[in-house]
Order: structure tokens, then C-alpha cells, then sequence
């Protein structure tokens, strides 16, 4: 089996809301995929209803072979599924290790532990006992990372990592997120900074109003300005 | 060092104030500082919840009343060498209805679970004042023996005294656990912690479970200090006043609905012996910590000790 994670012709609702009209693409295992789009086009709710945050009404998630519809998000994070999701990450009273410490919650088991977590941010290290709250976006952005892979997922669901970000900051998660595909982790990555998904994705997939419009490898997205133009406005 | 040192030091000072007594409080002050840790445990037990998990339950006296209730009932009947053995049924007890209670009403949020909680603990009220002939009605259950060891207010003071340090150590080592990280998590976001891998509603049981099962501890506990209980236990205004103390002690230290409980409880006794009307002085007092110092009386000293630091020349942490 070569997919981690199958998506298939999802449907998702906000209420009666209509957001996804059967969204339909698979990430296989050990590559970076990267799910590209304008604002409100429908990437997060792609996200959401893959943790089962927004069960989709139709279609089907499978991870690694197993359907996973129905689930609790509890369940589908035990499962193997890490989600950093978008909006403020962190545990702000916690300290910064109890932070980490709370990733461990899914009970899998891996290369990370907070020994490595510690190498790949040495900065966590220095602050370890300070509340999360008072670390920096960038600080905030890393934490939220090194606390999802403590939970060794599967499959690393990156919401937009870039957001709000210094030019500086992206740099560094950059090379953080490279760092992290070497070690084989598979990711599903949510982005509008072109530059940053083309550094790191292996394929593109582009989403408007809720359809999957594009699909291509890195090499070819590259050169396909048109598809630029018309689906992401640059 | 100076780190340990600053977590231990509450320690110590309960230590301190609470241990000294033992030797040197008289009749009046031991009475008092019976009701001080009692309700103190209680308070603490309370705020598992409250401060630490963000459930807000305004029922936690039918915990309080079923561990008095439990115990005095059992002493009663069997007779005071069975005291102790009731101390121990009454939190299992606890335990089991809070399972019944939290399945029913932890799947509401915010002010939905309150009012139910709230409306489980009238019922039982309304239950212990009605059948008299089982729980004694108004007049509550009178002359609860004691084994003989545990007569004399110094006795069962030192008795309670071991009880409720025991008790507040597993709290306290409970907050500190990863399994405490998880409880202020949820409060913090309870979606974050389910995409991490937990059982929201799972914690939350336990959270209640253990809240519930230390409150009837001290609800049995109080069932020997004067030998009589009475359905007004079970009744909001004691959830309330817990609330109240809670909130003016510090919801957000672990001994900050302690040191509440004491300073509401001293007001009490120093102030009614003044005036008659001592709730309205505490009910000012009341508005004016929750106005000025919503951290409660933990937060004002610790923003005078950054005062102080700040004078020394040290800098303040963000």
C-alpha cells in the first residue's frame, strides 16, 4: 500500500452551508503534498474534515488503508494523523515543555521524543519552563510543530505554516519542514506563499470554491504560470 | 533551587500555621481551623473543576452533603468505632454518582452544565429534607459518635489535619501530572486537545469523579466536628459560598481557594461577633477583589512580590 492517506470525493457543510464539492486527492507515503489556494477556497475545511473536526457528510478518508469516517478527532490523532492547525497554536498557561509533553497524548511511539524534538529546536530548549503564551508567532508556530510530531503522526498536517510569518521565520521553517522530509515523514501541507510550497512540495493540488481545479508535480506547477494566475492571483 | 524553593514555600507555610496550632491554638482557634481545612479541601477539591478544567459546577455541595450524610448516617447506626470505615465508603459513593451525574450532565457546555449540576444537588436536598424518617429532615442527624480516640476537638482536629495534607498531596501531585496538563488544556481549548489524540469527555469524568469523590472526604470529615449535620449542606448557598471562596482565595493557584476558605472564615468569626450584619462587610469585600484583583488574593500578592522585584532591580517577566 502505497497511499497514506486517501482522500475521496469528500462533501463538507458548515451547518447548510456547502464548502467542499467532492474534493478527491491521496498523499503518498514519504512525499510533501502541497494544497494550494485563495483565501476561503476550502483548504482548511479539507483539513478539518480529515481530523474529523468537520465529518465529511460524503466520501470517504482512509488512512493508511483503514476509513476513518465516523471517528471521534481523538481517535483519528491516535490513528496517526497531526494536525497544526492555523489559528493561535498553543497552550498559552502551559510551559513549554508541558506543551510538548502534552503531543505525547495519542500514545505513539517514534523517533520523536523530546531528546530529539530538543535537537531539531534547540530553541524550545532555552525556554522550556516559560509559559507558551509569551514565545514569539514564529516561537509559537515552532512549538505547535514539535508538539505534533511528540505525537509521532503518520502524517503531518500543516495548516498554512507561513501565515503571519517574518520573511525571516519562513526561512527557518522552511528548512525545518525540508529537515523534517528527509527523515521520510509524510506531509500534507496547506499554503498561499507559492514560494515556500514550491520549495518543499513534491505535488501540487489547487482548490477553488471548494473543488479540486489542479493537479500536477512541483516540476510541472513551476512552470505553469497560467495556473498561477488564474487559480492563485499572482 | 530558587525554583523549588518558590513551590515549596506554600508548603511550608501550611505547614507552619496549620501544624503549629497543634500545640499552641486554643479550644475556639482549633474549632476554627477544623472548619478552615475541612472546607479547604473542599474548596480545593472544588476548583479541580473549576480553576483547573474551566467546568463550572455550581453543585458540588451534593458531594459535600452525601459524604456528611454517608458517614454520620453509618456512625449512627453501627456506632462510633465504625466512624473511620464510613469516612472510607462515603468518597467511593461519591464516586459512584458522580459517574451517574457526569455522564448526564457533561455533555452540556457552559451554562447548561451548571444549571444541571445545580438542579441535581437541589433535588437531593429536596430528598434529605422530605424523608425525614430515613435522613432525620429538618433537623439534619445530631450526637454522631466517635471512637474515643478522636473525642476532644484537638484530637479530631490533628485526625483531619493528617486526612485533608494527604488528600491535598494527591492533588496536588494530580495538578502537576501530565494528567493535570490535560485538564488545563481543555479549559484552554478542548477542540486542540481532541486533535491531539484525547478524550475530551473521558477527562472531563475523571476531572469530576475525582472533584467529587475528595468533597465527600471532607464532607465526612465534617460530619465529627460538631456531631450534627444538616440538610443545608446539600443546599446552593453552600456550592455558592465555595464558589465565593474559591475566587477570592485565587482560582488559578492550587492553594489559593484555601488560604479563600480561612480568610472568608475569619471575617466571618471576627466580624460577627461586631455586627449582625457581617455578610454585607464580606459581600463588599467580595465585589472588591473581583473588581480589582480578579486573580483573587494569590494575584494581589504576587503582584506585589513583582513590585518588589522590580524595586530590586530585577526584571519583570513578560
Amino acid at each position: 500500500m502505497n497511499e497514506t492517506l486517501l482522500v475521496q470525493n469528500i462533501h463538507s457543510y458548515y451547518g447548510k452551508s456547502h464548502i467542499l464539492f467532492g474534493v478527491d486527492f491521496s498523499v503518498k507515503k514519504g512525499e510533501t503534498f502541497c494544497l494550494m489556494g485563495r483565501n476561503g477556497a476550502g483548504k482548511t475545511t479539507t483539513f478539518k474534515s480529515i481530523v474529523m473536526l468537520v465529518p465529511p457528510k460524503e466520501g470517504k478518508v482512509i488512512l493508511n488503508g483503514r476509513e476513518i469516517n465516523g471517528l471521534k478527532p481523538y481517535h483519528a490523532a491516535r490513528l496517526g494523523i497531526g494536525l497544526v492547525p492555523e489559528d493561535r497554536r498553543i497552550f498559552g498557561e502551559l510551559s513549554v515543555k508541558d506543551n510538548l509533553l502534552l503531543g505525547t497524548s495519542s500514545g505513539r511511539h517514534g523517533y520523536w521524543n523530546l531528546e530529539q524534538i530538543y535537537t531539531y529546536f534547540p530553541i524550545l530548549l532555552d525556554y522550556q519552563d516559560k509559559p507558551g503564551g509569551t514565545l514569539s508567532g514564529g516561537e509559537q508556530q515552532m512549538l505547535t510543530i514539535a508538539r505534533t510530531l511528540m505525537g509521532n503522526p503518520d502524517i503531518l498536517l500543516l495548516d498554512e505554516p507561513t501565515e503571519g510569518l517574518s520573511p525571516v521565520m519562513v526561512k527557518v521553517l522552511k528548512d525545518l519542514v525540508l529537515k523534517i522530509k528527509e527523515l521520510g515523514t509524510t506531509i500534507l501541507l496547506s499554503e498561499q506563499n507559492i514560494k515556500f510550497c514550491m520549495a518543499v512540495a513534491d505535488r501540487v493540488v489547487i482548490i477553488d470554491k471548494g473543488h479540486i481545479v489542479y493537479e500536477a508535480d512541483a516540476e510541472t506547477f513551476r512552470h505553469d504560470d497560467d495556473v498561477k494566475k488564474r487559480y492563485l492571483a499572482v | 533551587m530558587n525554583n523549588k524553593l518558590t513551590t515549596m514555600a506554600p508548603w511550608l507555610a501550611y505547614f507552619l500555621i496549620f501544624g503549629s496550632l497543634i500545640f499552641v491554638g486554643g479550644d475556639h482557634t482549633i474549632h476554627i481551623a477544623s472548619q478552615v481545612i475541612i472546607l479547604g479541601l473542599f474548596a480545593i477539591a472544588f476548583n479541580v473543576l473549576f480553576g483547573t478544567t474551566g467546568l463550572l459546577s455550581f453543585g458540588q455541595a451534593i458531594f459535600y452533603g452525601l459524604g456528611a450524610y454517608i458517614t454520620g448516617m453509618m456512625a449512627k447506626s453501627f456506632g462510633g468505632d465504625f466512624f473511620v470505615w464510613a469516612l472510607l465508603i462515603a468518597p467511593a459513593a461519591a464516586i459512584v454518582l458522580s459517574v451517574l451525574l457526569g455522564v448526564l450532565s457533561l455533555r452540556l457546555s457552559d451554562v447548561y452544565f451548571t444549571m444541571l449540576t445545580l438542579a441535581f444537588a437541589q433535588l437531593a436536598w429536596g430528598i434529605c429534607v422530605k424523608w425525614s424518617s430515613f435522613t432525620g429532615g429538618d433537623d439534619g442527624i445530631q450526637a454522631i459518635p466517635k471512637p474515643e480516640l478522636l473525642a476532644g476537638g484537638l484530637n479530631y482536629y490533628i485526625f483531619s489535619f493528617v486526612i485533608v495534607t494527604a488528600c491535598l498531596y494527591l492533588l496536588w501531585r494530580l495538578d502537576r501530572s501530565p494528567f493535570g496538563s490535560v485538564l488545563k488544556g481543555i479549559r484552554q481549548n478542548p477542540t486542540r486537545i481532541s486533535f491531539i489524540g484525547m478524550n475530551v469527555f473521558r477527562h472531563k469524568l475523571l476531572a469530576y469523579m475525582i472533584s467529587s469523590c475528595f468533597t465527600a472526604i471532607a464532607g465526612g470529615l465534617y460530619a465529627g466536628i460538631d456531631k450534627s449535620i444538616h440538610p443545608d449542606m446539600f443546599v446552593w448557598t453552600m456550592s455558592g459560598s465555595i464558589i465565593l471562596m474559591t475566587i477570592l482565595g485565587g482560582m488559578r493557584s492550587f492553594f489559593g481557594p484555601l488560604i479563600g476558605v480561612a480568610v472568608f472564615i475569619l471575617l466571618e468569626d471576627e466580624i460577627g461577633r461586631a455586627t449582625q450584619y457581617w455578610s454585607f462587610v464580606i459581600g463588599a469585600i467580595m465585589i472588591t477583589v473581583v473588581l480589582l484583583f480578579p486573580k483573587g488574593i494569590v494575584g494581589i500578592s504576587r503582584h506585589f512580590a513583582r513590585l518588589f522585584a522590580k524595586k530590586g532591580g530585577q526584571r519583570d517577566n513578560p
